[in-house]
């Protein structure tokens, strides 16, 4: 029973056809059509005005283009849209409850945890994948396990402290 | 990026079917590399063969007491395997030294094989690379070439193979699981990844038309004994100057039995039987290690930048021996190096 779905146009010299995409982007289901090439970044920024999750140097470097994935952290802007067909979304305007910010938005205003703020959404998005993934045990786990995303103005130390902060929080300890 | 098709295979046999039929096609996975690739025009597919849905993302073990992880296994789900924390700590280890937890989240067994090099050169489509446009030349060999090869290189290429993964995968023996037109065949993963020789646009001994279903691990997993020491230009998510996967079996102070195998040195994960020969049934102490690593790295040649690999490697090796000699294996969050 073999379902083989050429999802694109045959004709090679001709811009291949979009395709329809399904997401469920902060528990709302979007139906959309994107090309082949269009990365998830661009779906979220340009097609859903989700422009919280931030351009940074669009190779998998740097790490403020970070989503959460079916709950994992992922770089969204190495992703083809088409291939995630059926996945939920969280993007940073995702994570704040109805009328509390999220633990991880509140601890980073507690400690200052930025500058310009450009690397902001996807810190937060790795943060909330780090705690998800129960791994990081101390301060040198959180800086190993957050090493994807770059601050250029240098917050590392209070983005840490946000960080345990939250992890408390989050864990029913203050 | 450059316009393609794009489409999704059904099982393996209908991916096979569709890369036989398409020269000008590419298999995608995690896309960690290739969407990059492609972003720069490195890759200038015609088609993606969307292969992220197959099933080939189990790790079981197998009858004969070794562990049978799909080609579709994410990078950080193999390294958090019990299985592998267990059994296989080494393996945990070079994978969680290399990119960044995001990466590792996408990037699949298969893909971290089939990764490219980070040469600058061939990243540059301004400049000639034999590796990208055969026959236009090596821009390394006269150029920047710091981070490149000191083993096995040619005249026509001087890149290293980037993966840590593939370093301890190496180590271990383990064997390549792939699949082609005519049916299923096994590689070692050390004739899995070539030499450059003269044909350096082909990184690996896998067939256009294959595709890897899976990475096999025998049952000895070195858990007692081992070390994976990253040496890189900054403590975190950066490739490897060197690397050094080392696995002891030790009878008291003897050893007996000796893995040993480098990164960041060569077109391919190094390993060297000679090396590893003069390390069996041997006191664990720093001079025989030190003899290994002068066998090892008896035809390095360094080229204007990165001489100073040799005398690294050669270091590195005495201490990841001594590491895994002692049963401290290197840390991955305290840099720490003891």
């Amino acid at each position: 029973m073999r379902q083989t779905s050429t999802l694109a146009t045959e004709k090679s010299n001709q811009a291949p056809a979009k395709i329809s995409v399904a997401l469920n982007v902060n528990g709302q289901q979007r139906q959309l059509d994107v090309a082949p090439w269009t990365t998830l970044l661009d779906t979220l920024r340009d097609h859903l005005d989700l422009t919280g999750t931030k351009k940074g140097c669009d190779h998998g470097q740097c790490g403020a283009c970070t989503v959460l994935v079916d709950g994992r952290r992922v770089n969204s802007c190495l992703i083809l849209a088409v291939m995630k067909d059926g996945a939920n979304v969280t993007t940073v305007e995702g994570l704040a409850g109805n009328d509390a910010l999220h633990p991880l938005q509140q601890a980073f205003i507690d400690h200052d945890a930025f500058q310009c703020g450009y690397c902001t959404p996807g810190q937060i998005c790795s943060a909330a994948g780090l705690i998800a993934e129960g791994r990081a045990k101390s301060v040198d786990d959180i800086r190993e396990l957050m090493s994807g995303n770059i601050c250029r103005c240098g917050a590392y130390p209070n983005i840490v402290a946000a960080i345990q902060q939250a992890m408390g929080a989050m864990s029913g300890k203050s | 990026m450059i316009n393609f098709q794009y489409a999704r295979a059904s099982d393996v046999v209908d991916a096979v079917r569709m890369i036989a039929s398409d020269p000008s096609a590419k298999f995608i996975a995690g896309g960690t590399n290739l969407i990059d690739l492609m972003k720069g025009d490195v890759e200038r597919p015609s088609r993606l063969i969307d292969i992220s849905r197959l099933p080939l993302n189990n790790i079981e073990e197998t009858t004969d007491g070794g562990v049978r992880i799909g080609a579709l296994v994410p990078n950080s789900d193999l390294a958090w395997h019990p299985v592998i924390e267990q059994r296989y700590p080494i393996l945990r280890n070079a994978i969680m030294a290399g990119a960044s937890q995001q990466l590792r989240n996408m990037a699949s067994t298969g893909g971290n094989l089939l990764q490219r090099t980070r040469c600058a050169y061939f990243y540059d489509t301004a400049t000639p690379c034999n590796k990208r446009e055969p026959g236009s030349g090596c821009s390394a060999i006269g150029g920047v070439n710091r981070i490149h090869a000191i083993l096995g290189t040619s005249e026509s290429c001087i890149a290293t193979h980037p993966s840590d993964m593939c370093v301890a995968l190496a180590a271990l023996d383990a064997k390549v699981q792939v699949t082609g037109p005519s049916g299923e065949r096994v590689l070692a993963l050390t004739d899995f990844h070539r030499l450059p020789e003269s044909q350096p646009e082909m990184d690996t001994n896998l067939h256009p038309d294959e595709i890897v279903t899976a990475v096999e691990l025998p049952a000895k997993g070195f858990s007692a004994n081992y070390s994976y020491l990253k040496i890189r230009d900054r403590l975190s998510y950066a490739f490897a100057l060197v690397s050094i996967a080392a696995a002891l079996e030790l009878e008291g102070g003897t050893i007996r039995d000796a893995r040993l195998a480098l990164g960041g040195v060569a077109h391919k994960p190094w390993r060297d039987a000679e090396a590893e020969s003069a390390l069996r049934d041997q006191p664990a102490n720093q001079n025989i290690f030190a003899r290994a690593a002068d066998i090892l790295l008896r035809d390095a040649r360094g080229y204007e930048h990165n001489t100073f690999k040799i005398e690294l490697a050669r270091r590195g090796i005495v201490r990841t021996l001594t590491q895994a000699a002692q049963g401290t294996p290197q840390s991955q969050s305290d840099k720490k190096i003891r």
